[in-house]
């Protein structure tokens, strides 16, 4: 069965870069627009991975990795953060929230999918 | 909010002090121990290098400064002031002076003239003495540095599944990297069953992985854990597991090594008779995960121990090339010898006697290969001698110039390969001096600054194609053909081919260059060049492209020594074709050639085949055979026929020189010995060809011109 990803990012455009290049690859892809709407659908229904940005709206990046890591279906899966070149120390910060690695954008499709396999097999 | 900084004030400070650099340097020249002039020189330096880098001028602050710090040397008595430092203080003054006006709008600067005054500096400095300008030449996609066997520890923090990593996947991730790959696991932080905590990390790895992929890209696998693991990744030399008695590096050796176990501890066990691993596991002194690292350690070792004393081996025999040279004679006498021993045998018809023949013809065929094979010799020594070449003109001439090179570890016979050098010069001299154009020109033509030169060797059946590219403004079809007129080597009206007027670059004394420079241009180079290729047995071919570079293609026979050939029989005449170039053979009957109503064609399988009357030419009286034989042979890129009376098979060939006094006879390219001790002459086929083309054209023009 294919594994199942979501994809986490306030920009719409982003989303559909990173989830049909996902597809394309050959895994589920779901959606999730910002932290808080992310965490209610990820409560819900558990993925296999994680991918999110940084700064959203209604709750970032680094609580939503928190708040995964806090529950017990969440502990040992991959999440990737997006960051941009600047962000060093949010990269520092994301990895103590518990993220398991980062792509830095911008980036090209075979990139992320080097990433995903190289966390999630 | 970009801001326009107005750097003309900087130029103008710039040239100033540059002028002041020049006269305190000549000065300092008059009396080199004056503090005060020294520091002038200096002071000098630091202020167009401390305002070039305000002013955006990087370059200049970036050159200046490594002058400035060997010159600083000089201020504080490290090193003397000599006329070699100010010599090479006074061209950095120029380089300095160059990049400015660059910067201004100038003509572009060398940059390994700038690489160059500072290799020169440095050499100066007691750390750099002699050092050598360095060259930046860049090589062809050939140079692979061979797989390095590495020992990659990683020991995760406890807490490593908490980031949801699986250390599985990183493990997988190297084995991707090469081969072999082995994995031992140290358990000994492993807690007993009560203490462990099933979500914290307790195992380490050994990884034994050889590649060729260098150390960063093992790093790489790491990059989301390199906060989250100790690694430690050390390259195994067959020297790290050597003792000073170059044995091998026992285990227990190693287990000291690696502080698993004390020596005193260790050296009480020695003497028993159980292999130390077990005996050390078995008493509890080493952990079993320990041992077997420490073990798998040992393996590589040894096995690129062994793969180096292979390599050595393999590559330690010299021999002085006269030994090989008399050892190609004998080889060339013997396979003379056994063509007469297979004559005879057959003659005599001894059943015995043919199968010895035959067992010492397959041995001779082996033993010449061999002999053969021990004369080739990678074409890449003598590419490598060109680098500097190329490089040296290119200044010389003002222009920029990269060499690339290909097929570096193409064979060839070492005669060849010596008597190649200089045709190839000649070649390189002439891409450099009349095909790349100078920096400016290019870049008005909309190419990069830097021209290319290309060098290539590859195998083409027989022979070796030799290729010299360049992306220079290639030959100019009309000039040549105006010139070739004028000189008389082409008729004025006639049509002739492209690829014809591109040969005449060959003719003696041909030469279209409108000045002669210090390197070519006065007309005695190609024809040079075409004389020793043909010596060589060679074909020369040029193909250009006005405005896009030339390509000159040498086509070189594997070996001058023996070669495979087809020998037939004319009259009473024997003469070898080389075989190389053989392509089949075909009946001619008479009554083929009565239908062709004396044109020398011949329709094989619907191909139409010109074919040259061996016979005709070389004027043997007997009477032809009713049947007539064609061997048709590939010249030139097209399908000839030699029409012979009797094909008699394949002939080991050796070559032997005709000598001085048949050196017009360019129908030969030698001749052979055969087993009955008369001799066979060997044929040039492409010689042949364009002798009777020569022949057909003249006949043609003359009543024309007549």
């Amino acid at each position: 069965m294919a594994k199942k990803i979501m994809t986490v990012d306030d920009s719409s455009s982003v989303r559909q870069m990173v989830g049909l290049t996902l597809k394309d690859a050959g895994y589920d892809v779901v959606e999730g627009v910002d932290g808080a709407d992310a965490l209610a659908k990820l409560k819900a229904s558990p993925v296999d991975m994680v991918i999110t940005d940084l700064n959203m709206p209604n709750m970032d990046g680094i609580e939503l990795i928190r708040g995964l890591r806090a529950l017990p279906t969440f502990k040992f899966t991959p999440i990737i953060m997006l960051t941009t070149e600047s962000q060093a120390s949010r990269k520092e910060e994301g990895k103590n929230a518990g993220a398991t690695g980062w792509i830095v954008k911008p980036f090209k499709p075979d990139q992320l999918i080097a990433v995903v396999k190289k966390v999630l097999g | 909010m970009a801001v326009e900084i107005d750097t003309s004030a900087y130029v103008e400070e710039a040239r100033e002090l540059l002028s002041e650099l020049e006269d305190s340097l000549l000065e300092l020249e008059a009396s080199p121990e004056d503090a005060d002039l020294i520091g002038r020189v200096f002071r000098a330096m630091h202020t167009i290098k401390g305002s070039g880098a305000m002013f955006g001028f990087d370059q200049i602050a970036k050159f200046t400064h490594e002058v400035e710090t060997i010159f600083d040397m000089a201020r504080n008595r490290v090193i003397p002031v000599t006329k070699g430092l100010i010599d090479l203080t006074l061209e950095a003054r120029d380089q300095i002076r160059a990049i400015l006006e660059a910067s201004t709008g100038g003509v572009p600067v060398d940059e390994e003239e700038s690489v160059r005054i500072i290799a020169g500096l440095k050499s100066l400095t007691p750390e750099g003495g002699g050092g050598a300008a360095e060259v930046k030449v860049k090589r062809g996609p050939a140079e692979v540095k061979g797989p390095v066997p590495y020992r990659i520890r990683i020991q995760p923090h406890k807490d490593l599944f908490a980031n949801g990593t699986n250390p599985l996947l990183l493990l997988n991730e190297l084995s991707d990297l090469g081969a072999p790959f082995n994995v031992v696991a140290n358990l000994s932080a492993l807690p007993g069953l009560d203490e462990l905590d099933p979500e914290a990390c307790f195992t380490g790895w050994e990884v034994f992985l050889t590649t060729d992929k260098g150390e960063n890209a093992i790093r790489d696998v790491f990059i989301f854990v390199e906060d989250e693991c100790d690694l430690n990744i050390r390259m195994l030399t067959p020297e790290d597991g050597l003792t000073q008695g170059e044995e091998v590096k026992k285990l227990g050796e190693i287990l000291v090594e690696r502080g698993a176990i004390q020596r005193e501890r260790l050296e009480n066990f020695v003497g028993h008779q159980a292999p130390l691993g077990e005996r050390l596991v078995q008493a509890g002194l080493v952990p079993k995960d320990q041992v077997q690292a420490a073990l798998a350690e040992q393996k590589i070792i040894q096995e690129k121990r062994e793969q180096q004393k292979k390599e050595e081996s393999a590559a330690s025999v010299r021999v002085p090339s006269e030994k090989l040279d008399v050892l190609v004679n004998l080889v060339g006498e013997l396979v003379t010898v056994q063509a007469r021993l297979n004559q005879t045998a057959a003659l005599l018809a001894d059943h015995n006697l043919q199968l010895i023949a035959e067992e010492i013809e397959r041995l001779t065929g082996e033993l010449r290969d061999n002999t053969m094979s021990i004369r080739m010799l990678p074409i890449g020594s003598t590419f490598n001698k060109f680098k500097r070449l190329v490089r040296d003109l290119s200044k010389e001439l003002g222009k920029q110039v990269e060499m690339t090179t290909e097929g570096a570890d193409t064979e060839l016979d070492k005669t060849v390969i010596d008597q190649l050098n200089d045709p190839l010069v000649h070649i390189i001299r002439n891409s450099i001096d009349h095909g790349i154009e100078s920096p400016a020109e290019r870049v008005a033509a909309g190419k990069s600054a830097e021209g290319r030169v290309h060098l290539a060797a590859e195998h083409s059946g027989a022979s070796v194609l030799i290729k010299v590219e360049d992306d220079g403004k290639g030959l100019d079809v009309e000039r040549i053909r105006a010139k070739g007129i004028e000189k008389g080597l082409i008729p004025p009206d006639g049509d002739v081919p492209e690829k014809e007027i591109f040969n005449l670059i060959f003719a003696p004394g041909f030469s279209t260059a409108a000045k002669i420079t210090n390197v070519s241009g006065r007309g005695v180079g190609m024809d040079v060049v075409r004389r020793s290729i043909d010596a060589l047995r060679g074909t020369i071919e040029v193909d250009s492209r006005k405005g896009y570079g030339s390509t000159i293609t040498l086509r070189l026979p594997l070996t001058l020594a023996i070669i495979e050939g087809l020998l037939v029989q004319i009259g009473s005449e024997c003469f070898v074709l080389p075989l190389a170039a053989v392509e089949e053979c075909v009946e001619l009957s008479r009554k083929e050639v009565d239908a062709a109503h004396g044109r020398h064609m011949i329709n094989v399988r619907g191909e139409i085949v010109p074919y040259i009357r061996i016979r005709d030419r070389f004027q043997v009286e007997d009477a032809a055979p009713e049947i007539q034989q064609i061997v048709i042979a590939e010249v030139d890129d097209r399908r000839v026929g030699f029409v012979v009376d009797h094909v008699i098979g394949q002939h080991q060939t050796v070559i032997k020189s005709l000598g001085k006094s048949f050196s017009h006879s360019e129908e030969f390219s030698g001749a052979t010995i055969l087993g009955d001790g008369s001799v066979a002459l060997i044929l040039d086929l492409q010689k042949m060809v364009r002798f009777v083309e020569k022949e057909e054209t003249d006949e043609l023009s003359g009543p024309r011109a007549a």
